[in-house]
Formats: structure tokens, C-alpha cells, sequence
């Protein structure tokens, strides 16, 4: 029993120990930059962002606080829960705009492919901190079963944006723990041989998001419409862009989820160039601080999941960026920290104090 | 934990670090890529994207102009403007068409034919359009609409201009209308290099003064430059170019004197030109029956499109430029004139008339009985012998005859300022030629000279070159190119180009010939066939009856009563007056009418006295009244 003392310095120190000043302050500058940018794409969406922020914040919070090791044991269980819901929601999912995502538990409808996202890199790297000695042939391809399972009940729910993200996680990890190169070349081969054949397992939409992409004037008012005014919004934004709020293509209208999966078009088109790169250097600076943290994490596990973890902000954004400049299909991936939106905040910010904490324990494990 | 034995911490650490490497610098590459993406959109091809989004932005939103309005040389109007509220939809606007008009249904008044053309310009319409769905709305309408706006996005009432003729079908053949624009005008306005000018105009005239003057009566049309967003909503007006109205058409034509006209005509079927002889202006211009042309503006419903097209009376037949008939004895004063100017006869020349002319084993008979007797030119035209014709038709030849008609211009098209002008037939040795293909018919006989004299046989001629032919009988030869429009006034500068009335050609008659037939149809309306329709005319008026054949009945003898009333022949009259200084030279043919005496001249009687005298029939109905005398 402690006694009750009012001491709030002491307090606000014990609130803020595990948060690594850095990562916060790259944080505060990337989230203020896309509190700017929503204000102009939907200010009157900037109240409840507020509110995923504090949400985000809080989970980020009790995240940096949880030490590895307290991770790793989530691990397995995390995991299995994930594919099991994945297993329910392609038996009993809700169906809304032709795809099986949600699973509805009668007070609230949850995506369980987002559990993935953490769930797959905490489930290899615990895999193979477990079998760090010696990696038999064996151990890789269980590695990839355990990898291509959840990957292959979201493509199919069909939701290819989320299935890359949670392929990317995991494809990290195990890259990170010393795939040999030769396996990946022979991977990446047999990958480029069996295109014609994945051609056919995907759906229509799909297809079609793909072939629109190499052509999209084919379909200038369909299918091609988003990719061709996000081009022409970052093309008319110049060096300098048009200014704050005055974005042609994002006030009239012509920018679908400007707020959401397109937010970076009105980013691009307000600010140019200019804070094209600057966005540019802030994830830069993020994936470095991340990868630093990574490269100094004392476990195979830390290291691993932290690696991966700071690949999956590079994932959102490389993917995101490519498809709103038209260099990618269009695939369901906000722009990491930017993108209106509550869950995918939720889990990016689990990411970033998943890193504090890998941070703020590196050296308790030495001691 | 494995046994510590395997573990080489040392190179683990070493190879994950490599791994991490060579993962941050393929971030920096993927990163790299997408600058260089970026680079390539916002400064290479940046001018191509600032354009596209311009593009987007802007709309030209165009602004049609007003209609040229077209009056009568009294400035009575025949065709203008009025603005009337449409209840418009924006199919881009709107999720489910259908709906949302079976709910509009239940507010305002849209019939089946409504949704039928709806549905018709939805098809031909571009994306942002909107299209009417009911025109005409009563102010009731508007209000109950208005009341209930707030349920029905995507629709709008909006104020449009519309055509109309006041006049109702008066004039209607002369007038013509204007109608959606279709396929076919758009090539015409591509052919203008109107095609900028045409944006958002819906009607082009279609038939004709309306077709004919399209170009000067359309205007320019005005721009907005609106910008709107992807919906194709306007957000706000950035610049305004006004249109300018089309030019307003001043007509030679005198209504009041067209309706006098058009009663006199009642229920028969018909034509009648009148010209100015001095201008080549025209008075009046009949083809009877009319049409009203407003049925046409906003798209002509079914039922009346049914009727107008398979009535027996042929009303969208503009009868006075497409009607080609034979001009009976009212070819006879242009027969004796060519006689004259040629030296085949001379007026005092006189034959003896039995009945009938034999040529080649063949009777030609004469309509009277036993014959007119000696006749010499005067009476040949006053009592309309036709055996006199019959000899001069041979003794002349076809090439002269056919030479000299084409001076008068019958046979040609006359150049009126409407489309559609019919040729008529103007029978020579080359005409025949052309018009057959076997060798055997291509021959001209000379058997067929003779009753091309009565103006029978080959000959067909438009009303219009009839009255063209009257009006250069009426000015000594001065051929005019008749027109319906006087000037064409720019409401803007007040400027006013006038038609001029340059004659086409003035015929080397010689006054003396003239004079005499002059006189002589003079003595047709004194004396002769056309005495009955003009006793106690207070002016002296010159006139020819004529009775064109439909059938030709072998070896019995006409009887109108038997005959049906299709078959009947055609009544036809010329006329000017007054005949000294003629101010109105006129042709008319009522179809199946009978003698020309009997049921044409009188019209011309009542037309004459209008226009010289201002004297208004006493009742509209016509008089069909036994003519003693034949024709």
C-alpha cells in the first residue's frame, strides 16, 4: 500500500518514460502535416480524428509499456485467435460491397484481417526466435505456412490491399531472419512463372483494377476514373502546389476518398512537390529511427518484429503513394498517419509502441 | 531455449544488421522511385496536368440566343418567342430515373408521351444535360413543384424559350417550323462552321422560311464559363459572354391578305401565289390545307405526325412550290404572245373554228360544242378556243414553244427563298429524251405539239412559276426572282439588309405585243370567262381561266356531276390589277375544282378586291354558281 500524494511532475514523467522522444517528435510533425492536410480534404472530419488519435495514443501507450517478453508470449495465441476469426468471418462474414471482411458479433462488427497486421510479425518472429539455432529447410517452409494461411483467407474474403500488408509483415520477418537469397530468387522466378495462373484466381474487380492501371484512359468515367484524377491532381499541383484549400480536383469533387485511401492526391496537389518530399523524408525518418531501433533490439525476437514492423510504415506508404500517382493498382491502403480513419491508426500506433517498448527494453534483457 | 552451443550471437547480430541494410536501402530506392514519379507529374508533364484539371473545372455552359422574330411587311407577327417553364432532370444527378419521375407523376401532369420523348432525348443527350420532362407548365405547377423541391435533387424548373405562330396555320407552308435537331442538321451546321455556335441549341428550322433562314435567325450564342465540380453541378460563374438574337425577318407577305385568301379557299384543297410584279415580292403564298406548325416545337406527338402524313389532302404538301399541273387555257396568253414575238400569227389573223382539230387520224376536240366559229387572237384568249391553240401549237413547233416558255421561266425552278422547290415539266425534244429510256418514247411526236398548246399534254408547272410568268406578263417582261423576305433586320445595330429586287432578266418583248395580250385578258374578265367572277369589279383587272385535266375520260363526254370528286379537273386562274399599272399579279388552282371559271376566279375576284379596294368578302363561304360559258 502506497500513499496517496499528489505529485503531478512525477506523474507525467512515470505517463511519458516509455515514449521515445524521437519517434514522438517525427510522429507530431508527420500528424500535424495530416491534421493540415484533413482540414482542407474534410475539416469536418477533423473532431472525430481527434478522437482515434486519443484512442491510437492511449493503445500506443499501454503498448510501450508491455516488454517483449510479455509479447512473445501473446504471440501464439494472438495468432491462432486471428486465424480463427479469419476462419469465422469466411464462414459466417457479413457481406457488404461484395467482399466478406466483417464479422459481426451482435454488438459490434469487427475486420479481423487488421489483427493480422501485428499478429502476423509477433507469430514469425516469436517462431523463429524459438527456432533461432538452427533453421532447417523444414522450419522455413513451416515459416511459410504459417505466413501464407492468413494471407490466403483475406485475399480471398477478397481484400487484397489488407492480404499485401499482412503478406509484407510477414515476408519481412522472414527476410530479416536470413532467407538465403538463393531460395528468394527461386521464389521470386517460380513468383514471375505462375503469374499467368494467380491472373486466374483473381476476382474481376481486381483484374480489372489491374488492367486499368496499365491503360487507364480505357475507361476514363468507370474504372479508371480514380486513378486518373489522383494522377491529375498531383500533376496540377506542381512544384509548389496550389495552396492550402485550394485544391481544383479536391474541392469539386473529382478526388474519390479524398479523406481516406486518396488523401495523399490532395496532400500532393495543395502542396506540390515540396510537400511531396517532405512527406517523403518524414517516413524516411521514421523507417530509419525504426530500423535503428531494430538493428539495436538485443533479441532475435525484438529485432525481428521491430524490423518488421517499421517495413510495414514503409509498406503503407510506398503502396499507398504508388497508387494514388498511378504507379500501383488500386488496393485498399490508407496513407500510414495521414488517412482519416480510426482503425488503421489504432494499428499503426500498436506498431509504434510495439517499437517504444523494443526501444525502452533494450537493455533490461543485458542486465 | 536451445543449447547455447549452436548460437553465434556474434554472426547472427551480423547478418541481421546486413539484412536490415539492405531493407533500408531498398526504402530509399522505393523512395526514390516515388519522387522520381512525382517529379515526372509535377514538373515534366505539370503544364499537361494543370490543363486536364482546367479542364475538369471549367465548363462552357452555353446560352442560347433568342430566335429571330419574323413579321409581314405590316409588322404583323407570324413567329416569336415566349419563355415557359420546364421541369427539367439531370440524369447524371439522379440515381433511379424511373422513380424519381413516377414520383414527379404524382405531382405534376406527365403523360406516357412525355416519358416517351423524355426517354428519346435521354438517348441523344450528353452526360451533364439536363432534359425536359414536361414543358409548358402551368404556374400551378411551378408552385406545387416549388413546394416540394427539397424531394427531388437532380430536378429543376427552369424558364426556356419556345417558338411560336400566333398565326396558328396561316401561312404555314411559307412560314414552315422548327423541330428538334437531329442527325441531318447537324451535318448542315457542320457544314456552316456553326458547330461552336449550336452548342445547347435544341431547334432548327426545318421546312420553310424557318429552314431557309436558319443561319439568320439562330443568333450567337453566349457562354458561360462556369466551374463545376464532378458531378457536374455549377459551384459559380467565373465570365459571361452574351448572346446576341438572331436577325428578325421582315416578309413582302401581307397576312391580312393571306387570310382573306385562306377563307376564300374554305375546305378545298389548293394554291395560290400573289406577286408584287414590280419587286417580285410575295403577297401571299396559299397551299391549301395548312398545318399548324406549332404542333411541331416541342416534338410533334404521334397521333397528329400520324395524320398530317396519311391525310388524303396531303397538308404538309406545300401545293404552290411542289405541285406541278398542267396550266390549261391559262397558257393560252403565253402561247398567243410567243405567236406574236415569233410572226407566227398576227392579231388580226383569224380561224375558222368547227369543233375540232384533226392531225394525224386524231380529233383534238374543242370544249364547245360545234365550235367558237371565226376567231381571231382577241377572242382566242377572251373565250378561250381551244382549236385556235391546236393549229398554232402545230404551225409553231414544239422547239419554239418550249424556247419561249423558258424565258418565262415555267419549268425552271424559280429561286424562291424556301427549300424544295419542285421543277415542273417544261416539254421539248430534249426533255423527252432525258425523262424516257426506251429509243420509241424518247421521240417527240408531232402530235403531242398540239395539245401542249391548250396547255395540256407534258406540260406541269408550280403555281409559283405561274404566277412568276403572270407577274412578268404584268410588268412588260421584267422578271423578278420572287422572295418572301423584304429585309433582314440585326436587332442589335438596327442594320437592315434589304433583298433587293434586282430583276433576274427583262425579256426583249415588244410593247405592243404585250399591250394586246393585256388587252385581250382584259377582255377575259370583261367579257369572256371571267366576266361572271368579276361583273361590277371598280378596277380593271386582266385574267385567264384555265381547266387542267386529271383523267381522261375516252369518247364519253365530262360531266362533272358523274365524275368523283378526286377525278375532277383542276380549276386554275391568272390575274394582275390593276391591269394598267399592276400592283398584284396572282396564279391559283383549286384541285378538282372544275372549271377554272367557276370556282378559281373567283378567288382571284376576292383577293383583287382586298388588296385594291380593302374590301373584305361579304361572307366567307364560297359561291358555286353554274358559269354559263365554258372555259
Amino acid at each position: 500500500m502506497t500513499e496517496f500524494a499528489f505529485r503531478p511532475r512525477e506523474w507525467w514523467q512515470r505517463l511519458v518514460a516509455p515514449i521515445d522522444p524521437t519517434l514522438l517528435a517525427l510522429l507530431a510533425l508527420l500528424l500535424g502535416y495530416a491534421l493540415l492536410v484533413l482540414a482542407s480534404a474534410s475539416p469536418e472530419r477533423l473532431n472525430n480524428q481527434f478522437i482515434n488519435l486519443a484512442v491510437a495514443l492511449v493503445v500506443m501507450r499501454v503498448a510501450s509499456q508491455m516488454p517483449p517478453q510479455r509479447l512473445m508470449h501473446l504471440a501464439l495465441p494472438l495468432y491462432l485467435f486471428g486465424v480463427l476469426l479469419l476462419v469465422a468471418v469466411a464462414l459466417f462474414g457479413d457481406v457488404s460491397k461484395g467482399a466478406k471482411r466483417w464479422l459481426n458479433l451482435g454488438f459490434m462488427r469487427i475486420q479481423p484481417s487488421e489483427i493480422m497486421k501485428i499478429a502476423m510479425p509477433l507469430m514469425l518472429a516469436w517462431y523463429f526466435q524459438k527456432h533461432e539455432a538452427m533453421l532447417r529447410l523444414r522450419d522455413w517452409a513451416a515459416a511459410a505456412l504459417i505466413l501464407l494461411l492468413p494471407v490466403a483467407l483475406i485475399a480471398r474474403q477478397p481484400d487484397l490491399g489488407t492480404a499485401i500488408l499482412v503478406f509484407a509483415a510477414g515476408f519481412f520477418v522472414i527476410f530479416l531472419a536470413g532467407l538465403s537469397w538463393k531460395v528468394m530468387a527461386l521464389l521470386f522466378v517460380g513468383g514471375l512463372a505462375s503469374l499467368p495462373f494467380a491472373w486466374t484466381l483473381l476476382r474481376d474487380y481486381q483484374r480489372h483494377r489491374i488492367l486499368t492501371l496499365i491503360d487507364p484512359e480505357s475507361d476514363p468515367l468507370g474504372k479508371g476514373f480514380h486513378i486518373i484524377q489522383s494522377t491529375i491532381a498531383v500533376g496540377s499541383g506542381g512544384i509548389l502546389g496550389k495552396g492550402w484549400g485550394n485544391g481544383t480536383q479536391t474541392h469539386l469533387e473529382f478526388i474519390p476518398e479524398r479523406h481516406t485511401d486518396f488523401i495523399f492526391a490532395v496532400l500532393s496537389e495543395e502542396f506540390g512537390l515540396l510537400g511531396n518530399t517532405f512527406l517523403l523524408v518524414l517516413y524516411a525518418l521514421l523507417i530509419g529511427r525504426g530500423l535503428m531501433i531494430a538493428a539495436n533490439a538485443p533479441t532475435l525476437f525484438s529485432r525481428l518484429l521491430a524490423g518488421s514492423v517499421t517495413l510495414i510504415f514503409f509498406t503503407y506508404a510506398f503502396v499507398n503513394m504508388g497508387m494514388v500517382s498511378g504507379i500501383l493498382p488500386v488496393v485498399g491502403v490508407p496513407l500510414p498517419f495521414v488517412s482519416y480513419g480510426g482503425t488503421a491508426l489504432v494499428t499503426l500506433f500498436l506498431g509504434v509502441g510495439i517499437l517504444m517498448s523494443i526501444h525502452k527494453h533494450r537493455m533490461l534483457v543485458q542486465k | 531455449m536451445r543449447p547455447a552451443e549452436f548460437r553465434n550471437p556474434e554472426q547472427e547480430l551480423d547478418r541481421f544488421q546486413r539484412r536490415l541494410a539492405v531493407a533500408g536501402g531498398f526504402v530509399l530506392f522505393a523512395f526514390f522511385l516515388l519522387f522520381a514519379r512525382f517529379f515526372w507529374l509535377q514538373v515534366v508533364q505539370h503544364e499537361h496536368y494543370q490543363t486536364r484539371a482546367e479542364d475538369n473545372r471549367i465548363s462552357l455552359v452555353p446560352i442560347v440566343p433568342n430566335r429571330g422574330v419574323i413579321v409581314d411587311r405590316d409588322g404583323v407577327v407570324l413567329a416569336r418567342n415566349y419563355s415557359a417553364y420546364t421541369l427539367e432532370i439531370t440524369p447524371s444527378r439522379v440515381a433511379d430515373l424511373e422513380a424519381v419521375i413516377n414520383e414527379l407523376a404524382g405531382i405534376i401532369d406527365i403523360q406516357p408521351k412525355d416519358r416517351k420523348r423524355f426517354r428519346k432525348l435521354l438517348e441523344e443527350s450528353k452526360n451533364f444535360e439536363s432534359l425536359p420532362i414536361r414543358t409548358r407548365l402551368s404556374d400551378e405547377e411551378v408552385a406545387r413543384f416549388i413546394a416540394q423541391r427539397f424531394r427531388f435533387p437532380g430536378v429543376e424548373i427552369k424558364a426556356r424559350l419556345f417558338r411560336q405562330y400566333p398565326q396558328g396555320d396561316l401561312a404555314s407552308h411559307a412560314m414552315g417550323y422548327i423541330g428538334r435537331v437531329n442527325d441531318r442538321d447537324l451535318e448542315k451546321i457542320g457544314e456552316h462552321e456553326q458547330d461552336n455556335n449550336y452548342r445547347g441549341t435544341e431547334h432548327f428550322g426545318k421546312t420553310g422560311l424557318e429552314q431557309k433562314y436558319e443561319f439568320e435567325l439562330h443568333g450567337q450564342t453566349g457562354f458561360e464559363e462556369v466551374e463545376v465540380d464532378a458531378g457536374g453541378r455549377a459551384v459559380r460563374v467565373l465570365s459571361r459572354t452574351a448572346p446576341v438574337s438572331g436577325n428578325n425577318l421582315t416578309l413582302t407577305l401581307d397576312v391580312k391578305l393571306q387570310r382573306v385568301i385562306e377563307r376564300a379557299f374554305g375546305k378545298r384543297r389548293g394554291a395560290l401565289v400573289a406577286i408584287e410584279p414590280s419587286t417580285g415580292g410575295i403577297l401571299a403564298l396559299v397551299s391549301m390545307p395548312g398545318y399548324d406548325p406549332n404542333l411541331f416545337v416541342d416534338g410533334i406527338n404521334p397521333q397528329d405526325w400520324e395524320f398530317l402524313n396519311t391525310s388524303e389532302d396531303k397538308p404538309m404538301v406545300n401545293r404552290a412550290l411542289n405541285g406541278a399541273y398542267p396550266p390549261g387555257s391559262t397558257f393560252k396568253p403565253f402561247m398567243a404572245l410567243a405567236a406574236l414575238e415569233i410572226g407566227k400569227r398576227t392579231p388580226q389573223q383569224t380561224i375558222s373554228d368547227p369543233g375540232f382539230f384533226n392531225f394525224g387520224g386524231h380529233t383534238f376536240r374543242d370544249d364547245k360544242k360545234g365550235g367558237h366559229g371565226l376567231v381571231d387572237m382577241y377572242k382566242s384568249i377572251v373565250h378561250s378556243c381551244d382549236t385556235y391553240y391546236y393549229m398554232l401549237a402545230n404551225d409553231m413547233g414544239i422547239d419554239h414553244i418550249s424556247g419561249f416558255m423558258r424565258q418565262l421561266g415555267l419549268g425552271q425552278r424559280t429561286g424562291i427563298d424556301i427549300e424544295g422547290e419542285s421543277e415542273g415539266v417544261l416539254p421539248s425534244q430534249e426533255w423527252k429524251r432525258k425523262r424516257f429510256r426506251k429509243p420509241e418514247q424518247q421521240k417527240w411526236y408531232a402530235g403531242e405539239t398540239v395539245s401542249i398548246g391548250i396547255g395540256q399534254g407534258y406540260n406541269a408547272y408550280t403555281p409559283i412559276q405561274l404566277a412568276q410568268a403572270t407577274a412578268a406578263l404584268a410588268s412588260g417582261g421584267v422578271m423578278y426572282r420572287p422572295h418572301l423576305v423584304k429585309h433582314i433586320e440585326n436587332i442589335n445595330t438596327g442594320e437592315r439588309t434589304l433583298i433587293e429586287p434586282q430583276p433576274l432578266r427583262t425579256l426583249p418583248l415588244k410593247p405592243a405585243n404585250v399591250e394586246f395580250i393585256r388587252q385581250a385578258m382584259i377582255g377575259v374578265n370583261k367579257e369572256g370567262t371571267g366576266a361572271r367572277a368579276f361583273a361590277g369589279a371598280e378596277y380593271v383587272s386582266a385574267g385567264k381561266t384555265g381547266t387542267a385535266q386529271v383523267y381522261s375520260l375516252k369518247g364519253e363526254k365530262y360531266l362533272e356531276g358523274k365524275v368523283k370528286e378526286r377525278l375532277r379537273d383542276h380549276a386554275l386562274f391568272i390575274a394582275f390589277a390593276p391591269a394598267e399599272q399592276p400592283r398584284i399579279a396572282l396564279a391559283v388552282l383549286v384541285e378538282n375544282g372544275g372549271f377554272g371559271a367557276q370556282s378559281a376566279a373567283p378567288i382571284a375576284r376576292q383577293v383583287l378586291d382586298y388588296y385594291l379596294l380593302g374590301k373584305l368578302p361579304k361572307d366567307a363561304a364560297p359561291e358555286d354558281e353554274e358559269v354559263g360559258e365554258d372555259d
